[in-house]
């Protein structure tokens, strides 16, 4: 492992062990409340960053995605009264395929014809759910949690480390795919796919596997949700709001790194979680178009950008 | 076995209703130095991209190295050694020139099993014969115009061709620069590469090559030694728009 690799797990670690220790001190729940819905963005977003941002396929389908994890999880859960980690690692599974059949039926695509296809993804996915009637349909379904496994005591304080370790296993995937072949490849790709393709680069192949594994963590991040509301209905489940922030976060973090989305993902998901707050969580939606339209316009490199730019300067300034 | 490194065999294309190659047929031998002409639109790009994969054709075969590669995609025909330039470069924008060479070398290369350092030995060895080694940590988006065309041809080299087929690799270049890109292309040819030359400067076609053919609306018009195509009545009238 490179230097920077041992720092990386270190960082990983310290990160989930500050994780356990505001679950097992902090008291208010209402911490929990918000922070997993931000620790659920990071995935989101870093998880789209792997096909959007590394291969430059921009994909408007996280919502169907992160709503296939919602209803994978409550069918286990009806069907067979599977543990959280079970409905988790399933979801990713599923994830994987429907990133697998739906890069297939996509990715021949180019540019905005691929965009505009994976909108309709989302509108098929929430109809499939409205009709089925195991899972509640349109109107949606209620669930009970189990008891909370020790040394949690509150469901939601166990939920919110769930999340935290998520976020590790899918930062630590993105990063790897940056830095791998796979990585160079996406690249390739994003920067002109014939050359790529006449340099030896099995261009859908690598597409293929960036949008398996994208769609694993989306929908893995959504399995949690289910027993995060206790409540389940298509509309909120395939909201088109996890479409555009993930795709916002991503852009407004910056997307040749792992640590754009995950910049994007805590700035944006705290500020939206602040104004729900403070005034209501309709405003959300313009806030994000606003920051969005500011950094396309005044920061296209998104924050890594805007930092590599001040360090130039800086380094610059210095004798 | 036949002696041919490549076999187009009556291959065609149309683009819907036009079409832009008919019944094409040509043979090149291994080590060969083969000149492509004929005037604008005439479908000499739309073959070459027939050749390397980047578009499938609508009838006829592309037999290489002995391998049916009719209907392989581009990427797996570059791993069996068809590597091209394109005539209006296509950098990895995002990437350094030396980048853009171990994209080639990686992916064009099966299990090629260099290192790290290794590949980019190779890599460097390949910018040095073609002269942009003092460009290798250069982004790629701040080429000029005729390290662009040579940045092409050294990535097409990355990913070791039994064949290399190059567009019009000195189209807009000057006179210095064409005898430059020139050289290139024989130096590489001296090494045991064969190579199609798609050009437009008949001197350059004629200095360089030891057989010559010529399209003229998607046909072939005729082909020959260099003289005996500059000769040619109806090269003359294809040029000419007769
Ligand atoms: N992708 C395409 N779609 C439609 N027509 C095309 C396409 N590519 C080439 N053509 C047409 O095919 C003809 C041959 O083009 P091309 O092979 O590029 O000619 P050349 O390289 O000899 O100048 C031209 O008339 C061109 O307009
Ligand atoms: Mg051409």
């Amino acid at each position: 492992m490179t230097g920077r690799g041992v720092w990386f797990w270190i960082g990983a670690a310290l990160f989930i062990a500050l994780a356990v220790a505001l679950a097992l001190v902090v008291r208010n729940e209402y911490v929990f409340f918000a922070g997993f819905v931000i620790l659920q963005f990071i995935v989101l977003a870093t998880a789209w960053n792997i096909l959007g941002g590394y291969a430059g396929y921009v994909n408007f389908g996280t919502s169907a995605f992160f709503g296939i994890g919602v209803y994978t999880a409550i069918f286990l859960l009806k069907a067979f009264s599977a543990p959280l980690l079970v409905q988790i690692g399933v979801a990713a599974v599923v994830g994987a395929a429907m990133g697998l059949g739906i890069g297939l039926l996509t990715l021949r695509l180019r540019g905005i014809f691929f965009s505009i296809a994976t909108v309709a993804i989302t509108i098929i996915a929430e109809t499939l759910i409205i009709n089925w009637k195991f899972v509640g349909g349109a109107t949606g379904v209620q669930m009970l949690r189990p008891p909370v496994t020790p040394p949690f005591d509150s469901y939601i304080k166990m939920l919110f480390v769930v999340l935290a370790i998520l976020v590790v296993i899918a930062v630590a995937l993105a990063r790897y795919v940056q830095d791998s072949k796979l990585g160079r490849g996406l690249r390739a790709v994003r920067d002109d796919e014939v050359a790529a393709e006449s340099c030896g680069v099995p261009t859908l192949n690598l597409k293929l596997v960036a949008c398996a594994i994208s769609g694993a963590l989306m929908c893995a991040a959504g399995a949690p949700s289910a027993m995060y509301l206790q409540f389940a209905d298509p509309v909120s489940a395939f909201n088109l709001n996890y479409s555009v922030s993930a795709l916002a976060m991503s852009l407004i973090g910056g997307t040749s790194h792992w640590i754009g989305p995950v910049l994007g993902a805590i700035l944006l998901g705290s500020t939206q979680q602040l104004l729900t707050v403070t005034i209501s969580s309709e405003i959300n939606v313009l806030v994000l178009g606003l920051m969005l339209v500011l950094f396309v316009v005044a920061a296209p490199e998104g924050i890594i950008g805007l930092v590599r730019r001040l360090w130039r300067r800086v380094g610059k300034g210095s004798p | 076995m036949s002696a041919a490194l490549l076999r187009v065999d009556k291959v065609s294309k149309r683009f819907g209703g036009f079409t832009a190659l008919q019944d094409i047929s040509v043979d090149i031998r291994p080590g060969e130095r083969f000149g492509l002409i004929g005037p604008n639109g005439s479908g000499k790009t739309t073959l070459i991209n027939c050749i390397s994969g980047a578009l499938t054709s609508d009838g006829g075969s592309i037999v290489f190295d002995g391998h049916d590669v009719t209907r392989l995609p581009a990427y797996k025909r570059t791993r069996r050694g068809i590597a091209r330039s394109f005539q209006v470069p296509r950098p990895f924008r995002t990437m350094t020139v030396l980048e853009n060479l171990l994209v080639a070398i990686d992916f064009g290369v099966e299990s090629h099993g260099l290192s790290g350092d290794q590949a980019t030995a190779e890599v460097m060895a390949i910018l040095e014969k073609i002269g942009l080694a003092d460009k290798a940590r250069v982004s790629s988006g701040q080429l000029s115009q005729v390290e662009l065309r040579k940045m092409e041809l050294a990535r097409a080299m990355a990913a070791r061709p039994k064949l290399l087929i190059s567009d019009e690799a000195m189209a807009g270049l000057a006179g210095a620069e064409i005898d430059e890109v020139l050289d290139v292309l024989l130096k590489l040819n001296g090494e045991g590469i064969t190579v199609i030359m798609i050009e437009h400067i008949m001197q350059a076609v004629m200095r360089f090559s030891e057989r010559v053919m010529c399209l003229d609306a998607g046909r072939i018009v005729c082909e020959g030694t260099p003289a005996q195509v500059m000769d040619d009545k109806r090269v003359q009238e294809a040029y000419l728009g007769a």
